[in-house]
């Protein structure tokens, strides 16, 4: 086995940092001859910081940050692509006891999966301007609520304001009256429920049944500088992702997450977003949530183009930035053409086109690819709405 | 004369605090405020509308501060974190010692420098003294085990102080440990023959 040297990749602690801890811990960087060592960070900024300047050869990320920093938002010290999606869906909508309450005062509450009912129940259950706390400004969370309560008719910034809170300070804010609810990925939703703090009233799922959460990110250009070095780490990444899509390691993939190196919390409440089924209050009741977090079924891992450009007309919208410029610029940024060099030869299979309707699949689908025998999973948004990104901007 | 740079520091350890803004205003004639509690960040910062914010690289609060850099109101001014590829050394001193720093928009880079470089400075004189302090503990720590371990050789065998110590250097040189090292071991086993 040749050594192809040492990569430092940076992470978060969440529950979806699931498939570089799996790449190192069960040997897939072993396979490719890979020194893979993982950095933990406390903030996404820091993070994005230290890969944009060298400190880090790639890292766990969310999936609008190099698509906003390709349009030119926020700091951006130097450009990042996408070369793989690690983690489809796996965040949450939480809510204070005392929202719930109030949410509860016209009925039960809406199910689980019904993104339209629960958000008009929310809307209902407080006066005035809807605060959310999400992680990040620039994250699937942001955007999955902007989309969400935009088109039940609330308009950001009169009427919903989505503001950053760390995930620890989440449920202070809330005591705080500064945030009426908040967005975040796993544990973290599951972390609140625990200490009796908030109830889950949403899977990001049920408003986007397939929405990219995070991604494998570098540098532009160190793919070109240490091609053999990317090719290995896609791949031993890949493996982790179609390893974890097996239920039977469910259980080793909880217990190596839930090591204090890594996301440091009991490996039965890791085990909730893994296996989708959520304690969603203090109370207990438990909630199925269909597809919660996705590392490979349903083509999972594949960078489609038309993510990042449903990702960038959103951001650009928002920001008053022309969304076609932003289209055009974005979908450079996921290296579909890095995906199938370097994937390809190992057995992924490959999709026939780079770009796909986003939400127009209710049911999982065949679709043309290399191998022929590609399955894409439901993907469709609460709404009913298709996006197609050849008419983006 | 340009008006005077208004600074909010984001720092919860009080001691560092204080240091980072004593190197500051060695450095100039700033408006230096300090965020200890980062609860209600932004509004804070809202409020006090600084021109320069500097936090710690690892500080988890980093990710609100982010959101400065999106200018969505019209009296909202756009802030980035300092990174300036023309200044490659500035940046990377920053990064190393774990400074990030949020710039107002159109603030000249030689009204930077001399804060960037205090709050570099200081940053690098809280780790070196965080540094000493438990080098200072780990020091007085050993002291005491190797103590408790001449007072056990003292008794047992009936030795003076200088010979226990003797004794212990000895063993250490053979087994090519510290001496602090044979002591704990031999204070384990003193605590398990009790």
């Amino acid at each position: 086995m040749t050594n192809r040297g040492a990569v430092e990749v940076g992470f978060i602690p969440l529950v979806d940092c699931a498939p570089l801890v799996v790449a190192r811990e069960m040997g897939f960087a072993d396979e490719e001859g890979l020194d893979l060592s993982l950095r933990k960070a406390n903030s996404w900024s820091a993070v994005r910081d230290r890969l944009a300047l060298g400190a880090l050869d790639a890292a766990h990320m969310l999936a609008p940050v190099p698509v906003a920093m390709s349009i030119g938002l926020g700091g951006r010290p130097a450009p990042l692509d996408a070369l793989s999606v690690l983690s489809v869906n796996g965040d949450v909508v939480g809510v204070s006891p005392a929202v719930a309450r109030r949410m509860r005062a016209g009925g039960a509450m809406p199910g689980f999966d019904d993104a339209e009912g629960v958000g008009r129940r929310l809307i209902g259950a407080v006066d005035g301007r809807l605060r959310l706390g999400v992680p990040f400004p620039f994250s699937m969370h942001a955007e999955l609520l902007y989309y969400w309560l935009g088109a039940l008719g609330l308009e950001a910034p009169q009427a919903l304001d989505v503001r950053t809170v760390p995930p620890p300070q989440m449920a202070q804010a809330m005591a705080d009256g500064e945030i009426d609810a908040f967005c975040v990925g796993e544990p973290w939703g599951s972390i609140a429920v625990e200490n009796g703090v908030a109830e889950l009233i949403l899977p990001g799922s049920a408003i986007w049944g397939f929405a990219p959460e995070k991604v494998l990110a570098v540098r532009r250009g160190w793919p070109d500088e240490e091609p053999e070095t990317a090719r290995a780490l896609m791949r031993a990444v890949w493996r982790a992702g179609r390893w974890l899509s097996d239920p039977s390691h469910r259980i080793t993939a909880s217990e190596l997450l839930s090591r204090p190196d890594y996301v440091n919390v009991s490996a039965e409440i890791i085990d909730r977003a893994l296996s989708g089924r959520l304690v969603v209050n203090p109370q207990g009741d438990e909630r199925d949530a269909p597809r919660f977090l996705e590392f490979f079924d349903g083509a999972a891992t594949f960078p489609w183009r038309s993510q990042a450009i449903w990702i960038a007309t959103r951001l650009a919208a928002r920001n008053g930035l022309d969304r076609a410029e932003a289209a055009r610029v974005a979908r450079d940024c996921f290296r579909t053409d890095l995906y199938r060099e370097n994937l390809g030869l190992i057995g992924a299979d490959l999709p026939g086109a780079s770009e796909k309707l986003e939400g127009a699949l209710d049911t999982p689908t065949a679709v043309a690819s290399a191998a022929g025998r590609m399955i894409l999973g439901p993907d469709r948004f609460f709404n009913g709405e298709v996006f197609d990104p050849t008419l983006a901007g | 004369m340009a008006k005077t740079i208004r600074i909010a520091v984001v720092e919860r350890d009080r001691e560092r605090a204080m240091l980072i803004v004593d190197g500051l205003r060695a450095a100039g004639d700033y408006d230096i405020s300090v965020i200890g509690d980062e609860r209600g960040l932004s509004r804070r910062l809202q409020e006090l509308n600084p021109d320069v914010v500097l936090a710690d690289l690892e500080n988890p609060s980093r990710d609100v501060l982010e959101e400065l850099a999106l200018a969505s109101g019209p009296l909202d001014r756009p802030v980035a974190m300092f990174v300036d590829r023309t200044d490659d050394q500035l940046t990377k001193a920053a990064i190393e010692a774990g400074v990030s720093a949020y710039i107002v928009d159109g603030l000249r880079k030689e009204r930077i420098k001399p804060i960037l470089d205090a709050a570099v400075a200081r940053f690098h004189m809280f780790a070196r003294m965080r540094a000493e302090l438990a080098a200072t503990k780990a020091a007085l720590a050993e002291r005491k085990t190797i103590d408790r371990a001449k007072g056990f050789l003292m008794k047992a065998r009936g030795l003076s102080e200088d010979e226990a110590y003797a004794l212990l250097r000895r063993s250490a040189m053979d087994q090519g440990k510290k001496v602090a090292e044979v002591a704990q071991a031999l204070v384990t086993a003193a605590e398990l023959l009790k």
